[in-house]
C-alpha cells in the first residue's frame, strides 16, 4: 500500500499536471504511453499495434475527459518500448496522440506522434491490382498529403485515401 | 541512366528525354549497327502484347542482341506458381537487361527493386509504359520540329488510358497547350491535371472532336473501351462521337499530325491512313529507334558516329 502511494506521488511530479485523472488506470513503472488518442480510434490502436497479443500489462482508458481534446483515450504498455515503425501506425490512426516512455515512474521522452514521409509494411495498397496485394511484398508508399493523409503506393502509384485505409 | 531501370515516366528528367531522342534521331539515320552482339536480352511478356515485344526485339536484333524470354506466362513457370521475384532473380542470369510486361500494377517496380540487372517496364497493368510514352515524344518532335509550345488534343479514354497520362505529363515540361477531347465519364484524372496547373499550363476540355481539329498541332487518338462504362447505353451515346474521319481533317492545320498508340479498332476511319496527316504507323516505326536508344544508353554502349 505504502508503495502504491510513494508511485502516484512520484509520477505525480514528473509528468504533467492533468496527469491526475489518467491515475484513474493507474501509472506504470516501465514502459510507453499513448495519450491523447481519440476515442474512436483507441480499439484500432490495439489492433494495429497488435496489443491483443502480447503479454505485457495493458492499462486502457477510454472517454476520459481532456482539457485539449474533450474526450480521449489512453493505452498504457508496461515494459514495452515501440519501434518507430509501430510508433508511424500510431500516427496514421491517432494523428494527435501523445507517445511518453516511462522509466522508473519517470517520463524519459514525450513527444506527439508524426505521420512519417514514408510508410512501409503497416498499410494495404487500396488498388486491387497492385503487385503487393498479389505477391509477398512489404508494401512501401509516400506521404503525399499529411493533413488529409494520402499515401501514393511505392509500386502501382495508385493513391490510398485515409477514408479507405486498410491495415496489414 | 546506365545501368539503371526504366520503370516510370518519373523516374526520368527532360534532360534523359532529350538525350534519349536524341540517339534514337542516330538509329533512324542507322538503325542496323551491331553494337550489342555481346549482349543478351530477355523479354519477359507475363502479358502478351505482340506489338510492343516484337518491337523491343526487333530493336534489340537490330543492334545484334541475342533475345531470350516468353510471350505468355502460360508457356512459362509462373504457371507452375513460382514468384515473380524468382522468375526475375533466374532470368537475370541468364540476360544483361530484363524487358517485362506484366498484368499487375507495380510489378515493374518491384521486379527492378529485386534484379542484379537493369529493367525495363514494358506495361505494368494501366499504370506505366515509359517507352511508349518516349516513342509519342519522339514522333511529336520529329513531325513538328520542336516539342516547346506546342497545342496537343487528347481524343477519347483520358480517364484510363495510361499512355495519355505518361504523356500529358512529359509534355508539361515543354509549355503544351492541352486540348482535351471526351465524354464526360472519361475526362482527365485531377490526379494528371495536377501536373498541369502545376506549371501553369493552358488545358481546354471538350465534348465534341471538331472544333479541336483546326486549333492543334497533334491530334493523339485513343481507343474509348466499351468495359469502362457500367451502362451500355451510355457507350453506344459516346462510340461514335469520337471517331474520327477523312474529311474532318480539310480544316486542319497543314502540320497537324495524328498520333494513335494503337491498336485501333474504329477510332480512326480507313480513309485517314492515306492522308499525310495519318502519322500513327510512322509512330509505332519509331518505336523501335527509341528503344534501339534506350537499350543503348541502359546498356551503356556507345555508338561511333
Amino acid at each position: 500500500m505504502a508503495k502504491q502511494n510513494i508511485r502516484i506521488q512520484k509520477t505525480n511530479i514528473k509528468l504533467s499536471g492533468s496527469e491526475r485523472k489518467e491515475l484513474k488506470v493507474s501509472a506504470i513503472e516501465n514502459g510507453t504511453v499513448i495519450d491523447h488518442i481519440p476515442p474512436q480510434s483507441v480499439f484500432q490502436v490495439i489492433r494495429i499495434l497488435g496489443l491483443d497479443n502480447i503479454p505485457n500489462q495493458i492499462m486502457i482508458g477510454t472517454n476520459l475527459d481532456s482539457q485539449k481534446f474533450g474526450k480521449k483515450g489512453i493505452i498504457k504498455v508496461s515494459n514495452k518500448y515501440f519501434e518507430s515503425e509501430e510508433i508511424n501506425k500510431i500516427a496514421l490512426v491517432a494523428p494527435s496522440a501523445t507517445l511518453i516512455v516511462i522509466k522508473d515512474y519517470t517520463v524519459v521522452y514525450k513527444a506527439k506522434v508524426e505521420i512519417p514521409d514514408n510508410i512501409k509494411k503497416i498499410v494495404k495498397c487500396i488498388n486491387p491490382n497492385c503487385i503487393t496485394n498479389h505477391e509477398n511484398i512489404p508494401t512501401k508508399f509516400i506521404v503525399i498529403d499529411k493533413a488529409d493523409l494520402q499515401l501514393q503506393c511505392h509500386y502501382c502509384e495508385k493513391i490510398t485515401k485515409k477514408e479507405v485505409m486498410n491495415f496489414i | 541512366m546506365k545501368n539503371k531501370s526504366l520503370v516510370s515516366i518519373h523516374d526520368i528528367t527532360k534532360d534523359d528525354y532529350e538525350k534519349i531522342l536524341n540517339l534514337a534521331e542516330k538509329f533512324e539515320a542507322n538503325p542496323r549497327q551491331k553494337i550489342l552482339d555481346n549482349f543478351v536480352v530477355a523479354t519477359l511478356f507475363f502479358e502478351p502484347s505482340t506489338r510492343t515485344r516484337l518491337s523491343f526485339e526487333s530493336a534489340a536484333s537490330q543492334l545484334g542482341a541475342r533475345v531470350i524470354g516468353f510471350s505468355d506466362a502460360s508457356t512459362s513457370s509462373v504457371k507452375k506458381g513460382e514468384s515473380l521475384k524468382d522468375t526475375i532473380l533466374t532470368v537475370s542470369n541468364y540476360s544483361d537487361v530484363i524487358i517485362m510486361r506484366h498484368p499487375r500494377e507495380g510489378s515493374a517496380r518491384y521486379a527492378s527493386e529485386v534484379s542484379p540487372v537493369p529493367v525495363i517496364n514494358a506495361g505494368d497493368g494501366a499504370n506505366q509504359h515509359p517507352t511508349q510514352c518516349l516513342l509519342d515524344l519522339y514522333s511529336i518532335r520529329k513531325t513538328q520540329k520542336s516539342l516547346e509550345n506546342l497545342h496537343i488534343a487528347f481524343i477519347g479514354d483520358l480517364k484510363y488510358g495510361r499512355t495519355v497520362h505518361s504523356l500529358v505529363i512529359a509534355l508539361t515540361h515543354y509549355n503544351t497547350t492541352f486540348h482535351l477531347v471526351s465524354p464526360v465519364e472519361l475526362k482527365l484524372p485531377s490526379s494528371v491535371k495536377r501536373f498541369i496547373k502545376e506549371k501553369n499550363l493552358e488545358y481546354h476540355q471538350y465534348t465534341e472532336l471538331e472544333e479541336v481539329i483546326p486549333k492543334v498541332d497533334i491530334l493523339y487518338m485513343t481507343r474509348i473501351q466499351q468495359e469502362r462504362f457500367a451502362d451500355s447505353l451510355d457507350y453506344e451515346r459516346v462510340k461514335n462521337a469520337y471517331i474520327l474521319k477523312n474529311k474532318m481533317l480539310e480544316n486542319a492545320k497543314k502540320n497537324l499530325r495524328v498520333l494513335h498508340p494503337l491498336p485501333r479498332v474504329n477510332e480512326i476511319t480507313e480513309d485517314v491512313d492515306s492522308n499525310p496527316k495519318a502519322y500513327y504507323f510512322n509512330q509505332a516505326k519509331n518505336g523501335v529507334f527509341v528503344r534501339q536508344a534506350i537499350l543503348a544508353t541502359i546498356l551503356g554502349v556507345n555508338i561511333s558516329n
